[in-house]
């Protein structure tokens, strides 16, 4: 092991924490409301999962490579890499809003409408709580496989533990790609059972 | 046929009826659900709507606070029709009780109660003494049930609290959706006791579906029958057995074999 390894995982890990941070939480901030909006209106819906589930079918590779020549979200670096972590983690989130809102009891749902409440209230105090559980499960899933397909950001200079990874069959070099698989495993796990934890505290209250 | 059709022209809120349906009629997929029905509740009574599945019962409840819309025709309630109401404002002032399942799984039984004075915007002191009140005029204790989730109550007691969450905003009508449709012959004949304390106690005008027409003769001032969508017979109890309609025939037959 050569000196100065230990320093440069930290650094790739922050670097790649921060790929799996950013584009998470964009995939959340779209994928929510657009699995909320989705779950109202049923015939765009098949559009919006359709849409997703073909870019999740896309191999990861691949969707990095096809962004590249893309006009304003191209090229290569973090940028190109975050939109094609997006686009993959959305499928997961976007499903389980959809499923989680749908899932509300009928009986409920128009109970609360004959109660008065407006489609705000309903939203925020009925169908959310109760979709929160499989909300976050599609987040969880989400989360955990972006860590994992994010080290493949360092095929188009994204930068993240990859580096190591991609360095490593490059030169034949075990060691390299050790470095960057098993802090990417590591993170993964602890992501897992971070949002498990958050999952199972939303299923009790 | 229906005696009670155009008796008044009244609109005023105060004597006037509390709901009239005018030639309300009402299809789904090419299907009549209800056909020109004309019926008016009166302030103070417990008008039941009685019929088989599918006779437009539920259809016909739904369109008083505004969950469907006639086709055609107008139900008016309190001297407006529903389609001028502001349809929030209309639901807030009509309690709406439906099988178990109507109650929020998430909210305790004190929350799911004080809903409705909650959207009112009360404060919270005045929700929290409403709610006791509200629970224990149907018979439980709210310290003892008060931070219970519904699915932690029997169905006796959910339904209770569903009877309770309709009354504790005051409203001036209740809707009824077969609320002990699910509950077992001796716990509904208790809630149907309760029922009719509390009409003595609250005297609100209540508009109750069922198709149990023994729960029609024992809850009802006035029994409306529903058939096919059309409007068979309005009686009271104690005519509705003579009355000629086969359809009612039909029904009075059951409760003979019964063994009223």
């Amino acid at each position: 092991m050569r000196p100065g390894l230990a320093h440069d995982i930290l650094v790739l890990s922050a670097d790649h924490l921060f790929l799996v941070a950013v584009s998470a939480s964009a995939a959340v901030a779209i994928g929510v409301p657009l699995g909320i909006w989705s779950a109202r209106h049923p015939r765009p819906r098949k559009w919006t999962l359709g849409f997703a589930s073909v870019m999740q079918t896309v191999p990861s590779l691949a969707l990095f490579g096809f962004l590249i020549p893309v006009p304003w979200i191209g090229g290569i670096g973090k940028r190109t890499a975050i939109v094609a972590l997006i686009l993959y983690a959305l499928l997961p989130i976007l499903r389980n809003t959809v499923a989680g809102i749908l899932g509300v009891d009928a009986a409920v749902r128009e109970s609360a409408v004959a109660m008065g409440m407006t489609e705000g209230q309903i939203l925020w105090q009925v169908e959310l709580p109760l979709a929160a559980r499989t909300i976050m499960a599609g987040i969880r899933v989400a989360v955990v496989v972006t860590v994992g397909s994010a080290t493949i950001a360092a095929a188009i200079g994204g930068g993240g533990l990859g580096e190591f990874i991609f360095r490593g069959i490059a030169t034949v070099d075990t060691t390299q790609i050790l470095a960057g698989a098993i802090p990417a495993a590591v993170m993964a796990l602890l992501v897992d059972g971070g949002l498990g934890w958050v999952e199972k505290r939303l299923a009790r209250s | 046929m229906d005696r009670f059709v155009s008796e008044a022209n009244r609109s005023s809120a105060g004597s006037g009826p509390a709901v009239s349906f005018r030639d309300v009629s009402f299809a789904r997929a090419g299907r009549a659900v209800l056909d020109c029905v004309n019926l008016e509740v009166m302030p103070g009574e417990t008008l039941v709507l009685l019929g088989r599945s599918g006779s437009g019962k539920t259809t016909a409840l739904k369109m008083v606070n505004g969950l469907l819309f006639p086709d055609s025709g107008a139900v008016i309630v309190d001297g407006k029709p529903t389609t001028e109401w502001d349809p929030i404002q209309l639901r807030r002032r009509i309690g709406y009780v439906i099988q178990e399942t109507g109650l929020f799984p998430h909210f305790t039984v004190s929350r799911n109660v004080g809903l409705g004075p909650a959207l009112a915007k009360w404060l919270p002191d005045r929700i929290e003494k409403r709610t006791r009140e509200m629970l224990q005029s149907v018979g439980l204790d709210a310290d003892h049930v008060g931070q219970r989730y519904p699915a932690q109550l029997s169905g006796g007691q959910r339904q209770r609290v569903g009877v309770a969450r309709a009354l504790a905003s005051d409203p001036s009508l209740l809707l009824f959706d077969e609320p002990f449709g699910a509950l077992d012959p001796i716990t509904r004949h208790e809630l149907q006791d309760e029922f009719l304390r509390l009409r003595r106690v609250f005297g609100k005008t209540s508009l109750f579906v069922t198709h149990d027409v023994r729960e029609a003769m024992r809850l009802g001032t006035r029994i409306a029958l529903l058939s096919g969508g059309r409007l068979d017979v309005v009686a009271a109890p104690a005519e509705f057995p003579r009355s000629a309609s086969p359809e009612a025939q039909a029904f009075v037959a059951c409760l003979r074999e019964e063994g009223a």
